[in-house]
């Protein structure tokens, strides 16, 4: 029926604007295509979409391949238990990284998300509306920072000062924590913000009716309402934040320690990559490829958790 | 609009072009005109290299020396895979790299270095050793203030790295049952950084902190520590005392022909080697 529609002459009469465009391009339509060149988009658009998919597998096939015969060849427990990293000896733990790399991510997290939501529920609830219109194309300026800049920064400033307030190398898990954290910012501050703004206004509305204040309003209707944005938000930062290389390698100091304190010095799964492949080859090459088949899973399974944990309930 | 749109083709076009070209002109190793090659390789070499390379390409017009980093694995790698006419190495080849021609072009001394205001200036090569090792913490132990020893040491598979292991951290270490000294490890909790350059920076900012690196790259910031009572002055290195010496390579395949020949030439030459001595290398000759 509406085929037939779109095929009168009357149509194409009614919308001349329109659709002479097309007519310039191409001459005079054939309507009867219209379907066929729908589904052929409609086709390609999928394919498009498919081939981000395409690729990580890709990328997970290579990376497995150059790393599982590595650790078949020393053994799992060996390669992710032992605490001894030295490729030229033949000696090829990861554990300390595994470690260094969830507590820089996790307390990366925790500086991200404070600051993060509280910067969005403030620019959501609270910020006059000439401030929002400061802050905000600020904090997206943030994403745009190279993280070279972030890593110099954080050598130049504040490895410096946390040697000088807590005494150590100043090089450790702090210094990377509150780099990562400042970085990740725009995108929980970004994603929490949608969240909360697209909590129905009649939440805030009824709560207040019913005699809550502002903050119980905010912290027990309107956050719990936002909660799997927020949950997203905090994700997304995660991934950011344990796939950072550049700036942690410039701060975190690298050694091979299991770091007991946030003043130590850590290496992550990716600082090691990026470190040693300039000069890896052999067993020491596959060693990398198998660390970075053990960040992939171990981003996998954060993510999952976070899916999880961010699912609405039912 | 019409001509408006028709310029924005124009322009998007010849971008298109000019990015072809630039795809075809640029890149990488052993491309473009006969009289271009590339070196690659030690990140220690390069610095000098590219000087070298500058001073060669201003007297020979029409030659092109590229210089590329990637450290001394991929230099040798790169040069017996035939992607470079030239790889720089600042280590020995090991057994499976041998091969390839071996042409010295100038000793260079690993410095201990600290920074300008720590008072620690000498120390025995088996201090340093357990410095390294993590067997001495303390600057007291050294003679100097009650503080935490910061080492930083490079990565695994560095050149540098792999010269003070053999040199620094192999001394007075016990052989084992096949003759060959096994270096003492280094301490895990040692800072691990990947260049000379970031050694420097930290000792430099740190009073705490020990770092090695090519001795010709010690400025006003920091200070060679003395090993075994020597320093790694010219004298000093060319006489063999000082301990902790590499050589650094230049690595062919094969004899080297034409520009590459002439390049290696002008390096061994007198000018060549005095561009190295003045930057603070020891001359091959």
């Amino acid at each position: 029926m509406s085929n037939d529609e779109c095929r009168s002459p009357a149509a194409s009469s009614l919308e001349p604007s329109v659709l002479s465009l097309d007519h310039q391009a191409t001459g005079p339509l054939d309507y009867s295509l219209i379907p066929v060149r729908e589904k052929l988009i409609e086709r390609g658009l999928l394919l498009i979409a498919f081939s981000a998919v395409t690729m990580i597998f890709l990328i997970a096939f290579l990376i497995f391949r150059q790393g599982v015969p590595l650790v078949a060849k020393i053994g799992v427990w060996d390669f992710i238990a032992s605490t001894h990293w030295a490729p030229s000896k033949g000696q090829f733990g990861i554990l300390p990284m595994i470690v260094g790399s969830l507590e820089v991510t996790l307390s990366a997290v925790v500086v991200g998300a404070t600051l993060g939501l509280s910067c969005a529920t403030f620019l959501a609830e609270f910020a006059p509306r000439w401030s929002v219109r400061i802050l905000k194309p600020m904090i997206e300026l943030l994403a745009g920072i190279p993280s070279v800049v972030y890593g110099f920064i954080g050598v130049v400033v504040l490895v410096p000062l946390i040697r000088r307030v807590f005494g150590g190398p100043g090089f450790s898990v702090l210094a990377s924590a509150i780099i990562l954290g400042i970085m990740i910012l725009p995108t929980v501050i970004a994603i929490s913000l949608d969240a909360i703004n697209a909590v129905p206004p009649l939440y805030k509305e009824g709560s207040l009716a019913l005699g809550a204040t502002r903050w119980q309003t905010l912290y027990r209707v309107q956050l719990p309402a936002a909660r799997s944005g927020i949950i997203a938000a905090f994700t997304l930062g995660m991934g950011r934040a344990s796939g950072e290389t550049m700036a942690v390698i410039m701060v975190s100091g690298n050694a091979l320690t299991m770091p007991t304190s946030v003043l130590e010095p850590v290496r992550t799964l990716t600082s090691n990559i990026a470190l040693e492949m300039g000069y890896a080859s052999g067993d020491h090459q596959a060693a990398l490829f198998a660390t970075g088949m053990v960040l992939f899973i171990i981003i996998a399974i954060l993510n999952t958790i976070a899916l999880v944990i961010a699912r609405p309930r039912t | 609009m019409e001509s408006v749109s028709n310029r924005m083709r124009m322009l998007f076009r010849s971008a298109v072009t000019l990015a072809w070209l630039a795809l075809f002109v640029s890149p990488g190793c052993s491309r473009g005109s006969k009289n271009a090659i590339t070196l690659a390789g030690s990140t220690s070499v390069e610095p000098f290299a590219e000087l070298l390379a500058e001073h060669y390409m201003a007297t020979h017009h029409g030659v092109d020396i590229r210089v590329q980093g990637g450290g001394s694995s991929a230099g040798v790698r790169a040069v017996a895979s035939g992607i470079c006419a030239i790889g720089m190495s600042s280590r020995e080849l090991t057994p499976e790299e041998k091969g390839l021609t071996e042409i010295p072009i100038a000793h260079d001394a690993i410095a201990l270095v600290v920074s300008a205001q720590n008072p620690v200036r000498e120390m025995s090569m088996v201090q340093a050793r357990d410095v390294f090792a993590g067997r001495i913490r303390s600057w007291k132990a050294l003679g100097g203030p009650d503080q935490r020893i910061t080492p930083i040491t490079r990565e695994e598979g560095s050149g540098t790295r792999a010269s003070f292991d053999e040199k620094v951290m192999a001394a007075g270490m016990p052989r084992d049952k096949d003759g060959k000294v096994v270096p003492a490890g280094l301490a895990p909790d040692a800072l691990v950084q990947n260049s000379n350059g970031s050694v420097r920076e930290i000792v430099a900012s740190d009073p705490a902190a020990i770092g090695y690196i090519s001795s010709g790259l010690i400025d006003e910031r920091t200070a060679a520590v003395l090993l075994d009572h020597v320093a790694p002055t010219e004298q000093a290195i060319r006489s063999g005392r000082y301990p902790v010496v590499r050589r650094f390579l230049f690595l062919t395949k094969g004899d080297a022909g034409g520009t590459a020949r002439e390049f290696i030439n002008y390096v061994l030459s007198d000018s060549g080697q005095r561009i190295l001595e003045e930057e603070g290398l020891t001359p091959v000759k």
